[in-house]
């Protein structure tokens, strides 16, 4: 369980930071939506991760920290997925305008002469 | 909780989250009666920052509460989230009102025109920015960070043209990924320490040991990172004088206080985790934060030479000046500190104001303003403006007061006597050049440093100042309405205060830092009395 939610944050990590330093606007904001997908399973993974757990209580069992799965985590990404949804919402308004303003879709506005 | 003075505490965030809700339901046709609002609400958080700040000194003195702490829904601290005020959080709500009255009189001249949703922005910009100094939990940072951030991307590209949403493009990318950094380092230190709450994270460094505390140092870097990318520390900070420049006068003004946001940010959570209290990993970072500072004043230097736009200039002054914050933080002492809360202070409003001044000394002269002009072809004869000549009068001797704005935003910046940020380096280097004790070699750099890049600093202003004043035919005077005038000379006499109040001034700030190096006020405060001593937090 832990391999493969590191593997999957990993290649989500890479993919993403690549295309976040690749010329093209739309490149960058599929990079960073990757990214953030990556970051929201590492904060939701720092709760801890168990398989086939009850949410708080097993039925017939006093409530323990042991039988517990931390909430704080949970809430914190949804916090984020909310912000940067948001946020890359806005990217994209702001992608649009730099598209229809200077007619590139390059992130400096101009193709590099080379 | 007692009484409604204590919900004075949240206040500074309710006031402008109102009054930029109630902007939004009146349209924003409605300028006039935005700007009034807005004004309303700037003053009174104002009037608020100013009682909040004399009763955290107050306090302090009678030694009844060191803190004032509020809990959101009277949770205790533990479990709920906290709004924390001391010292620190008081001085830079003061520093954000004052520049938020600047910057939005300014505006009223014109760039409240240049775009849409300008004073609903402006209010969240300043919500964002006084939760982010209230808050005393780390997640919350967050969420003001955002805030904050969300407000400058469209005060960054208030009045649209290609430069600006160029630049702003760049800077939303830098944001958005700083923030990844930032989440990445806020679940780290939960997932070791298992608190978010600030003051409890204190003491639950100390005990860490092997793994754990390897993580927690590292959760804590990638975190600093974010922070410094928002200060503009050197290899992280290309990206500000771009955006600053592109940015019109009164929204740069604003979000100059951004960068310092981040300044902060260092400046509390550095102390309250890595301060004398935390075992081992006491002072974790401290000398690449007075590596990063010198290189990023080194850089801010050579950019503040070589720059030839004046706009670009007052951004580049924002690097030295970060620069100088961070490597007097990251030398670790108490009375460096002390003077650079004082440098903090009228840095801010020097900057503030030399944004404003930038853009009246640039308006006489056709070239360099290239930038305006895009602003002035897209709005300025479009929208047809009847509050034009009622907003205020052009100034006779204008040159003049111009002039002598410049002069003293140049030895402000510079940091020459016989004005504030003279004094406030002065106080800086004192303590790391104490009679009989030694002196590192960091002292030394620090001191080469800051004598440079004053030098670079006064170079470029002079040439600036020359290429403005002098060269320009006289011809074209630059008209110049009280309103735009006045903030500019507001913020400079209150450096000039600042000057001749020194002694009370410093007094303060030697009280603010040495409560951040001895944290122990400030957990006592959020948590209770039991915990402070023991340094273990308390249990769950």
């Amino acid at each position: 369980m832990e391999t493969i939610l590191a593997l999957a944050i990993g290649v989500l990590t890479g993919s993403g930071i690549w295309l976040l330093l690749r010329p093209r606007t739309f490149q960058v904001i599929i990079g960073l939506s990757l990214l953030s997908y990556a970051v929201n399973l590492f904060i939701f993974s720092t709760g801890g991760l168990r398989t086939g757990a009850a949410p708080i209580l097993e039925r017939g069992e006093a409530g323990s920290l042991a039988q517990y799965a931390d909430p704080v985590p949970q809430a914190l990404v949804l916090t984020a997925i909310v912000i940067s949804f948001a946020t890359t919402a806005l990217f994209l308004v702001v992608m649009l305008a730099a598209r229809g303003l200077t007619g590139s879709d390059h992130v400096d506005g101009k193709e590099q002469d080379s | 909780m007692s009484g409604w003075a204590d919900h004075l505490t949240i206040a500074p965030i309710i006031i402008p989250l109102l009054a930029g809700a109630a902007m939004i339901l009146l349209g924003d046709r409605r300028r006039p009666i935005n700007a009034l609002l807005g004004v309303a609400s700037v003053l009174a958080q104002l009037a608020l920052a100013i009682a909040l700040l004399m009763a955290a000194d107050q306090e302090q003195a009678l030694g009844t509460a060191t803190v004032r702490v509020y809990r959101l829904g009277d949770w205790p601290a533990l479990f709920g989230i906290v709004l924390v005020l001391d010292r620190l959080s008081a001085l830079m709500l003061v520093l954000t009102a004052l520049l938020g009255l600047a910057a939005l009189v300014f505006s009223l001249a014109r760039w409240h025109r240049a775009g849409a949703y300008f004073h609903p922005l402006f209010q969240f910009q300043l919500m964002g920015l006084n939760g982010a100094f209230l808050t005393g939990d780390l997640f919350n940072l967050f969420v003001f960070f955002e805030v904050m951030l969300a407000a400058s991307y469209g005060m960054a590209m208030h009045g649209s043209g290609i430069a600006r949403v160029r630049a702003g493009l760049h800077y939303l990318a830098i944001n958005l990924a700083t923030s990844l950094l930032f989440l990445i380092g806020v679940s780290m230190i939960y997932g070791i320490a298992g608190t978010l709450n600030m003051a409890e994270l204190a003491g639950r460094v100390a005990p860490l040991a092997g793994e754990d505390r390897a993580l927690l140092e590292a959760g804590a870097a990638i975190l600093g990172v974010a922070f410094l990318i928002k200060a503009g520390m050197w290899p992280l900070g290309f990206w500000l004088p771009t955006t600053y420049a592109a940015a019109g006068a009164a929204p740069a003004a604003i979000i100059s206080i951004l960068s310092k946001v981040g300044v902060y940010a260092v400046l509390r959570l550095w102390l309250l985790l890595f301060g004398e209290g935390a075992g081992v990993s006491a002072g974790f970072g401290g000398n690449w934060l007075l590596l990063g500072g010198l290189l990023t004043i080194a850089f801010g230097s050579v950019a503040v030479l070589a720059t030839q736009n004046t706009a670009r200039l007052a951004g580049a002054n924002v690097l030295v000046s970060s620069g100088t914050l961070l490597a007097a933080i990251g030398s670790g002492q108490v009375g460096v500190t002390g003077g650079a809360l004082l440098y903090l202070a009228s840095s801010v409003l020097a900057i503030g104001a030399f944004f404003l001044l930038v853009e009246l000394v640039e308006r006489g002269r056709e070239v360099g303003a290239d930038v305006l002009a895009v602003t002035r072809e897209a709005f300025g004869g479009e929208e047809d403006d009847p509050y034009d000549d009622e907003v205020g009068v052009a100034i006779p001797a204008s040159t003049a007061i111009l002039g002598l704005s410049f002069l003293t935003c140049a030895l402000l910046l510079a940091g020459l006597p016989p004005l504030s940020s003279f004094l406030a380096k002065f106080a800086m280097l004192a303590p790391l050049f104490a009679p009989g004790g030694s002196t590192s070699p960091g002292s030394w750099a620090l001191l080469a440093a800051l004598m440079l890049s004053g030098l670079a600093t006064i170079v470029s202003m002079t040439r600036a100042g020359i290429e403005v004043f002098w060269t320009t035919p006289a011809t074209v005077l630059p008209r110049v309405r009280v309103i735009e005038i006045a903030p500019v000379v507001l913020l400079l006499g209150l450096c000039v205060a600042l000057t001749a109040g020194a002694g009370p001034a410093m007094r303060y700030m030697e009280a603010t830092s040495q409560m951040l190096h001895a944290p122990r006020d400030y957990v006592r405060g959020v948590i209770g009395p039991a915990a402070a001593g023991s340094g273990t937090g308390a249990a769950l």
